[in-house]
């Protein structure tokens, strides 16, 4: 939680955006996963959003789904996934954040994750089925291990609401660019920058971009209105690619490399 | 409610329309009117003669099966497509596993000239191909789903995607008792007609409550309409059949009280079938409607007070029970209800003598194809 909040504020203090790549743990399995943080983190990563797999992801694109699949096809589990965790943390201090639906968290315990959660190095959960009114108990349990509990804002968001999120949510606010689910998209919802304006001046929080960007372009477009970016299926499908044709992985690199570039300029005037 | 925060401000919307609607006597009205002059209610509570003699008990059957549509479905479905049109929405969406549902959604926006969406999986479009012929015929698009299991919950997770996307032109006609607050209230409120229908029914025929009400579980639309309003009623026995498949020991089954363990799926806290790791299992069962992987919450709870107890019927018991009904009344029972009849006739010593309602939620048109296919295997 501490190093989100460390990390957000040096880069803002330099006009530069967090870059944070999505990646399915377990597609295909976990040591693929282990060894693709590591290629996220050497391209420029700023922090990493690792997902959870799970059968019914309902907030999901089909290149997500289709990632989750792959991971329990291999028996990718949450035990697998903080050991994978675990392994990262011996040699990286980048933050990471678990992104996930309720039900595995719930199954494993949510006492007992948020302990070996917050052992294994995980910084930030986000719970994508657990709006606030439902996540007062895992939310506490999550701060008391260190880790902040993260909430979705939405186009859709008013003043009222952000009141609700202010109280509950830590680290950054992470705004949904479109009302829909993952996946890339050409353009997003009209009105954001008033809304990430709104949702930083209500809640005191930094507000970070995601589901739908697709490319630099667009990290260029919204660069001035957030303080980071979430790329999740535009990496899923490169590295998807990849497994099939190793000669991929260049492009999975130049791509990871570009859009940490564009989060990282601070020449960028509106 | 545990969905994406996207679907929060709709939610608390439709819990204040419905709320303020359930008590506009105008909005009720108009229901009223649909219900009598459209789907045909009351639906009459029928004496199975025959049956009773055989199986040594007076047994009724609510005749759900006689709505227009062809089940209880069309009650939840008039209700939400009316309050859709009152609150200014201009497209409806469903999920469907038998297709009643999307049959009695795509009829309801028929009627009030909505657009209508339907999602149902492959593998039911291909068990329940009737339905999806008579969904187009009625204007409405069904769209297949060919991820995860293809059946139900797949057609509930595409659904919720769709609304994600469009809820601020868009309702979702959720189909039974299930999913986020305002749903199982919703629901409930919409199918709790048949109850109250049957309450009343039974008291001119017989001039007393019965002993016992049976009803297949899926959901828990039909049998939450026909329990509801006997909750209070302490001395009826409410029971609640679900799919046993091809047997609990097989795996092959519906029957989330039997090995199910409590979970978060879908927008609500109930009885998941799911493995250790919380992935939601694949289910089974011959009926398309009872396929699913959880069921209402409301169910849950009256299984915990113990009010209600459920149990199951496997897929072969299903299918006798539905020729029985076929030769000996002449009623075709669909599947999911056969399950509920299948259970009176495997346990008829332990109501002999009694007065026992089976609610009959639908009638068998659609499976004819389906059955017919099975049996030429054997």
């Amino acid at each position: 939680m501490k190093r989100i909040t460390h990390l957000l504020t040096t880069l803002a203090a330099n006009g530069h955006k967090a870059f944070i790549p999505y990646i399915t743990a377990g597609d295909p399995d976990c040591a693929a996963t282990l060894r693709v943080l590591h290629v996220l983190e050497a391209q420029g990563a700023d922090i990493v959003e690792i997902g959870v797999p799970f059968s019914d992801p309902m907030a999901d694109g089909p290149v997500i789904e289709a990632a989750m699949e792959r991971a329990l096809k291999s028996g990718t589990t949450l035990v697998d996934i903080l050991r994978t965790v675990r392994e990262f943390r011996k040699t990286s201090s980048l933050p990471v954040i678990l992104m996930g639906y309720f039900n595995p968290f719930h199954a494993y315990g949510i006492e007992r994750f948020a302990a070996d959660a917050g052992d294994a190095g995980v910084d930030a959960v986000l719970t994508v089925d657990l709006p606030p009114e439902e996540a007062g108990e895992f939310s506490a349990m999550l701060r008391k291990q260190g880790m902040a509990p993260i909430f979705l804002a939405t186009p859709l968001t008013d003043t009222k609401r952000m009141a609700v999120l202010k109280k509950i949510a830590q680290a950054f606010i992470y705004l949904v660019s479109v009302t829909g689910i993952t996946g890339e998209r050409n353009g997003l919802a009209a009105g954001l920058a008033a809304k990430a304006k709104e949702l930083k001046e209500e809640t005191g929080l930094p507000v970070v971009l995601g589901f739908g960007i697709s490319g630099p372009l667009m990290v260029r477009q919204y660069h001035d209105i957030v303080d980071g970016f979430v790329v999740g299926s535009a990496v899923v499908k490169r590295w998807e690619e990849t497994a099939r044709n190793p000669a991929k992985f260049g492009e999975l690199k130049t791509f990871i490399a570009s859009m940490a570039h564009e989060c990282h300029r601070n020449d960028i005037r509106p | 409610m545990f969905v994406p925060e996207t679907l929060i401000p709709a939610l608390y919307e439709l819990q204040e329309r419905f709320a303020a609607l359930s008590r506009d006597s105008g909005f009720k009205d108009v229901l009223r009117h649909y219900l009598a002059e459209y789907v045909g209610r009351p639906t009459p509570l029928y004496y199975a003669g025959n049956l009773s003699k055989r199986l040594g008990m007076r047994l009724y059957l609510k005749r759900e099966d006689l709505c227009h549509t062809g089940a209880h479905k069309i009650n939840n479905a008039i209700g939400q497509v009316l309050l859709a049109k009152t609150i200014g929405k201009e497209r409806v969406i469903a999920e469907t596993g038998a297709g009643q549902h999307g049959v009695a959604t795509a009829t309801a926006a028929a009627l009030m000239g909505m657009d209508c969406r339907v999602y149902m999986g492959e593998e039911d479009m291909r068990r329940q191909a009737p339905n999806v012929s008579r969904m187009r015929m009625l204007g409405a698009q069904v769209a297949g789903v060919a991820q995860g299991t293809r059946t139900l919950k797949d057609a509930i997770n595409e659904a919720l995607r769709d609304w994600v996307t469009n809820v601020r032109t868009t309702h979702y006609v959720l189909g039974t008792v299930f999913g986020p607050h305002p749903y199982p209230t919703m629901v409930k409120e919409f199918v709790s007609v048949i109850g109250r229908e049957a309450i009343a029914q039974v008291k001119r025929a017989e001039d007393r409550l019965p002993d016992a009400i049976v009803a297949c579980v899926g959901g828990g639309s039909n049998s939450m309409g026909i329990f509801a309003p006997f909750i209070a009623h302490r001395d009826v026995k409410l029971i609640g059949v679900e799919a046993g498949g091809l047997g609990i020991e097989s795996g092959k089954h519906a029957a989330r009280f039997a090995t199910g363990k409590i979970g978060v799926f879908q927008g609500t806290r109930s009885y998941v079938l799911q493995d250790d790791n919380g992935q939601v299992l694949a289910t089974h069962s011959v009926s398309a409607g009872l396929d699913y992987a959880s069921v209402g919450p409301e169910h849950s709870f009256l299984r915990e007070i113990k009010r209600a107890h459920y149990s199951h019927v496997k897929d072969d018991e299903a299918l006798e029970a539905f020729h029985l009904l076929a030769r000996e009344e002449g009623i075709i029972p669909a599947l999911e209800s056969s399950h509920a009849l299948a259970y009176v006739v495997k346990h008829a010593s332990s109501f002999r003598g009694k007065l026992v309602i089976v609610n009959l939620s639908g009638r068998g048109d659609k499976d004819l194809a389906h059955v017919e296919g099975l049996e030429a295997k054997l």
